[in-house]
C-alpha cells in the first residue's frame, strides 16, 4: 500500500552547483541562506543566516572553550591555596566542576552538530534553488515556501517541538550519563573528575563492586523470569475461571481484580509492606490465630533473604496477575471457538484444551508483550523501593541489599551513601545492553516463528 | 443425563468457590488501607486489621496538618497535571500521526532511535536532567512539567498503533480534492482520534499523580513541602514519618485513600483502551 519512491539520484552535483552557480549560489557556501534570500525565500534566508551569525558568535565566544575543556574536563582537579596578585591575599581556589563542563561540552557538541545539519539543509535548498532556475522551473516564493510547511513539510512543524524535548530531556541526559561511565566521578573525585576510560567498567566488572554486582545480577535475572511467569501463567489461568461456562457478572468479577492494579503503587506496596511488617497485622492475626507463635519476618531487615525474595514475588503476583488476566480475558473472547468444539466433540478434557489449544493461542498473541513485561521487569524499580527498599541488608554487598535488583542498586549507587556516579552510569550501560540483547533475540526468534 | 447435570452443578460451585477465595484474598490488602484510615492512632504504627478505635479524626487532621500541607500538594499536583497533560497531549498525538501517516527521509531512523533510547534505565538520566534544571534554575513545578513534556515525545506507540488502523484511503480521497497534508491532519485525523486523545490526556493527566521518583530529584531540593507534589509529598511524609511524625501514620494513610480513590476510578474506566495499550507495543515499526 505504502510505495516508497526510489532513491532518485540528485539532478546536479555540490560541485556543480559551485562552478556554474551564480554569486548567490556560491556565497551560499559560506553564507547561509544567501541563495534562498536572492530568490526572494525571505523567511527561510533570514532565519537560515541569523542562525549562522548566532552560532557564529557563541562559538567564538563560548562553544569553542566548552569543547575544548571537554578534552580534559577542567584543569585544576583539587583544592588548591593560591596567592592572589591583585588583592595580596591567599585565597582557596575551588576545582574546576567537572560535571557542569561535561554538560556544556556536551550541549556544545550537540549544538555543532544540529548546525551541521542546518548547513547541509541549507545546501540542499540552494542545490534545489539551483536545479529549478537552470531547467528554467518555477522556484518557490516565500509564500510557497512557508505554505510548504503545512503540507509536503508537514512532518517537520509538527515534529519540531516534540523533537527538540526528546533530545534535550532524553538524548542529552543519555549520552551525559555514558560519557559519565569513562570518568572517575565519585565520592573521592566530587567535583573536579577525569577521563579514566574503561577503569568504571573494570570496578563493576571484576573490582571491588563485582562481588554485589554478579549476585544482584542473578537475582534480577531469576526475578524477572519468576514475576513473568507467575502473572503471565496467574493470569491467563483467573481469566480462563472468569471466561468458563456458568459464571456470571463477569465484569464485577474482572474488577474486583483490577482494583488492586488499579491503585497507586506508592500507597498500595508502601502500605502492604506495612502490612507484612514483623508488627503489622497479618502476623498480629496469624498470632492470635495461634497458627504461629513467633512473628513472621517477611520483608524487614531480619527477613531470611530468601523469604524476602518470594515475599517479594508473591506480593508482584497480587499486583501483576490483573493486568495480565485483562489482556489474557479481551484475547480469549476472540479466540476462534471451532477448534475448542471440534476438540470437545473428539472427546478432549478441559486440560488437554488448556494446554494444546488455548495457551499455545495466547502465548503467540501475547509473545511480543511478554518480552517487553520480561525487560519492564528487569527494571522495575517500583516494587522492590517501594516494598522491601533492598531488605534485608546484605553485608557481602557494597551499597544493595539482598531484594536489589540492578536498577534499584543503580539507584542507591547515586543518590544513596556511595555517590559512586561512574558505577551507577556503567550499570545503566549494562542493564542496556542486556535488555538489548535480550530484545534482539527474542524479535528474532518472534520474527523466524511469522515466517516459519 | 442427571448425573451429568450434577457433575456441572459441582463445577460450577467450586469455580464460584476459588472465585469469591481468590476475590477476598486481592482484596483484603485495599480493605486493610481503608480500614487503617479510620484507625484511631498515636503510635505511628498500625499492628491489627480491624482498628482498636474508630475515628475520622484522620481525614480532617490530613487537611489541617501545618507541617504537612495535604492542599497544597493537591493544588500542584493539579495544576502540573493541567499542564502537563495539555502539552503532552498534543505532542504524543502530533508525534504518533506523523510517523503513522505521513512518509518522510527520517522515519525509519527515528522509529529506530525511539526503540533504542527506550531500553535505557529510565533514571539513569536523572542525574542529568538535575544538573540542566539546575543551571536553568528550575529545580520546581516548571521544571517538573518540563521534564514530564520532554519525555512525552517517545510515548507514541498507543496512538501510533491506532493511526494506523485508519483507512489510508481517506486521507488519499481527501488530498485528490486539494486538501493539504494541514487540513487532513486538523480536519480527518484528529477528529477520528477522539477517544485517542481522550485516552492519552487522561494516562498523561494521572502520571503526576502517582509518580514520587522524579517528582522526588526535582522538588526536594527546595526543602520546602508547600512545593511538593502528592505523591512525592505522601511519600516523603512517610519516610520521615519513622522519626519525629509518627503520630501521623494513620494521618498519611487517609491521605492515600483520598487520592487512590478517583485514580482508581479513572483506570478502572480505562482498562478497555489499557489492554490494547499493552498489545499494540508488540508491532513496533
Amino acid at each position: 500500500m505504502f510505495k516508497r519512491k526510489g532513491h532518485v539520484p540528485p539532478k546536479a552535483s555540490y560541485k556543480e552547483v559551485w562552478s556554474k552557480g551564480d554569486a548567490a549560489d556560491k556565497l551560499s557556501f559560506f553564507f547561509m541562506g544567501a541563495s534562498a534570500l536572492k530568490n526572494k525565500q525571505w523567511a527561510k534566508g533570514l532565519s537560515l543566516l541569523i542562525s549562522e551569525i548566532v552560532f557564529l558568535v557563541w562559538f567564538i565566544f563560548s562553544g569553542a572553550s566548552a569543547l575544548s575543556m571537554l578534552s580534559n574536563l577542567g584543569e585544576n582537579k583539587t583544592k588548591k591555596v593560591v596567592f592572589d596578585q591583585a588583592q595580596g591575599v591567599y585565597v582557596t581556589k575551588q576545582p574546576d566542576n567537572s560535571v557542569l563542563i561535561l554538560l556544556f561540552g556536551i550541549m556544545a557538541l550537540f549544538l555543532v552538530i544540529g548546525f551541521i545539519c542546518l548547513y547541509v539543509t541549507n545546501l540542499r535548498s540552494t542545490r534545489a534553488n539551483y536545479i529549478k532556475k537552470r531547467d528554467g522551473k518555477h522556484i518557490a516564493t516565500n509564500k510557497e515556501e512557508l505554505a510548504s510547511l503545512l503540507d509536503s513539510r508537514l512532518h517537520a512543524t509538527l515534529m519540531f517541538i516534540p523533537l527538540l524535548g526528546i533530545i534535550l530531556f532524553t538524548v542529552l541526559p543519555t549520552v551525559f550519563m555514558i560519557s559519565m561511565a569513562f570518568t572517575n566521578y565519585d565520592r573521592q573525585h566530587p567535583i573536579g573528575f577525569s577521563w579514566t576510560g574503561f577503569q568504571a567498567f573494570g570496578n563493576v566488572l571484576s573490582g571491588d563492586l563485582a562481588g554485589t554486582f554478579f549476585p544482584v545480577l542473578g537475582w534480577t535475572l531469576i526475578w524477572a523470569v519468576a514475576a513473568t511467569a507467575t502473572t503471565f501463567l496467574g493470569g491467563v489461568l483467573l481469566a480462563l475461571l472468569i471466561e468458563s461456562k456458568g459464571i456470571k457478572h463477569r465484569k464485577v468479577w474482572r474488577t474486583i481484580f483490577i482494583v488492586a492494579y488499579a491503585v497507586p503503587q506508592f500507597v498500595s506496596l508502601l502500605l502492604i509492606a506495612q502490612f507484612l511488617d514483623a508488627q503489622g497485622p497479618l502476623n498480629t492475626l496469624l498470632q492470635n490465630w495461634g497458627w504461629i507463635s513467633w512473628p513472621i519476618h517477611f520483608i524487614d531487615n531480619e527477613a531470611a533473604p530468601w523469604v524476602a525474595r518470594l515475599t517479594v514475588i508473591i506480593v508482584n503476583m497480587w499486583i501483576g496477575i490483573p493486568v495480565s488476566m485483562l489482556v489474557s480475558m479481551a484475547i480469549i473472547q476472540n479466540l476462534p471457538q471451532d477448534q475448542i468444539e471440534a476438540a470437545r466433540i473428539d472427546g478432549a478434557n478441559a486440560f488437554q484444551i488448556f494446554h494444546n489449544i488455548t495457551f499455545p493461542q495466547i502465548l503467540f498473541v501475547m509473545g511480543p508483550s511478554l518480552i517487553q513485561q520480561f525487560i519492564g521487569n528487569i527494571n522495575n524499580f517500583n516494587v522492590i523501593f517501594l516494598l522491601t527498599g533492598g531488605k534485608p541488608m546484605n553485608n557481602n554487598y557494597n551499597g544493595a541489599g539482598s531484594t536489589d535488583l540492578l536498577v534499584n542498586w543503580l539507584y542507591n549507587l547515586t543518590f544513596g551513601q556511595q555517590q559512586r556516579y561512574n558505577a551507577s552510569a556503567v550499570l545503566g550501560i549494562l542493564i542496556f545492553i542486556l535488555s538489548a540483547t535480550i530484545s534482539l533475540i527474542a524479535y528474532r526468534h518472534t520474527t523466524a516463528f511469522k515466517e516459519g | 443425563m442427571k448425573s451429568y447435570s450434577n457433575q456441572r452443578k459441582v463445577s460450577l460451585f467450586f469455580r464460584y468457590l476459588l472465585l469469591t477465595i481468590l476475590a477476598i484474598l486481592w482484596l483484603i490488602p485495599i480493605l486493610w488501607i481503608v480500614l487503617a484510615s479510620f484507625s484511631y492512632n498515636d503510635t505511628g504504627f498500625i499492628s491489627t486489621f480491624f482498628p482498636e478505635k474508630w475515628t475520622f479524626q484522620n481525614y480532617i487532621g490530613i487537611f489541617t496538618n501545618s507541617q504537612f500541607p495535604y492542599l497544597h500538594w493537591i493544588i500542584n499536583t493539579l495544576l502540573v497535571a493541567i499542564i502537563s497533560a495539555t502539552l503532552s497531549t498534543f505532542i504524543q498525538i502530533s508525534v504518533a500521526y506523523v510517523l503513522s501517516r505521513l512518509r518522510f527521509r527520517l522515519r525509519k531512523p527515528f522509529l529506530q532511535i525511539a526503540l533504542v533510547l527506550g531500553m535505557f534505565p529510565g533514571f539513569m538520566s536523572m542525574i542529568a536532567l538535575y544538573y540542566i534544571l539546575k543551571g536553568l534554575n528550575m529545580l520546581n513545578l516548571g521544571g517538573l512539567i518540563l521534564v514530564y513534556v520532554g519525555g512525552a515525545g517517545l510515548g507514541f506507540y498507543v496512538a501510533k498503533g491506532f493511526f494506523d488502523t485508519i483507512p489510508r484511503s481517506l486521507d488519499e480521497a481527501a488530498e485528490l480534492d486539494g486538501a493539504t497534508k494541514w487540513q487532513v491532519f486538523t480536519k480527518i485525523g484528529l477528529p477520528l482520534s477522539k477517544p485517542m486523545i481522550v485516552y492519552t490526556a487522561l494516562t498523561t493527566f494521572m502520571a503526576p499523580w502517582v509518580d514520587f521518583i522524579f517528582s522526588g530529584i526535582i522538588l526536594s531540593t527546595s526543602g520546602d513541602p508547600k512545593t511538593y507534589t502528592i505523591a512525592y509529598g505522601l511519600y516523603n511524609m512517610l519516610s520521615s514519618s519513622k522519626g519525629s511524625a509518627t503520630t501521623y501514620f494513620a494521618q498519611f494513610v487517609a491521605g492515600c485513600v483520598i487520592i487512590a480513590i478517583p485514580i482508581t476510578i479513572l483506570f478502572i474506566i480505562m482498562q478497555k483502551f489499557y489492554v490494547s495499550g499493552i498489545t499494540a507495543g508488540a508491532d513496533k515499526g
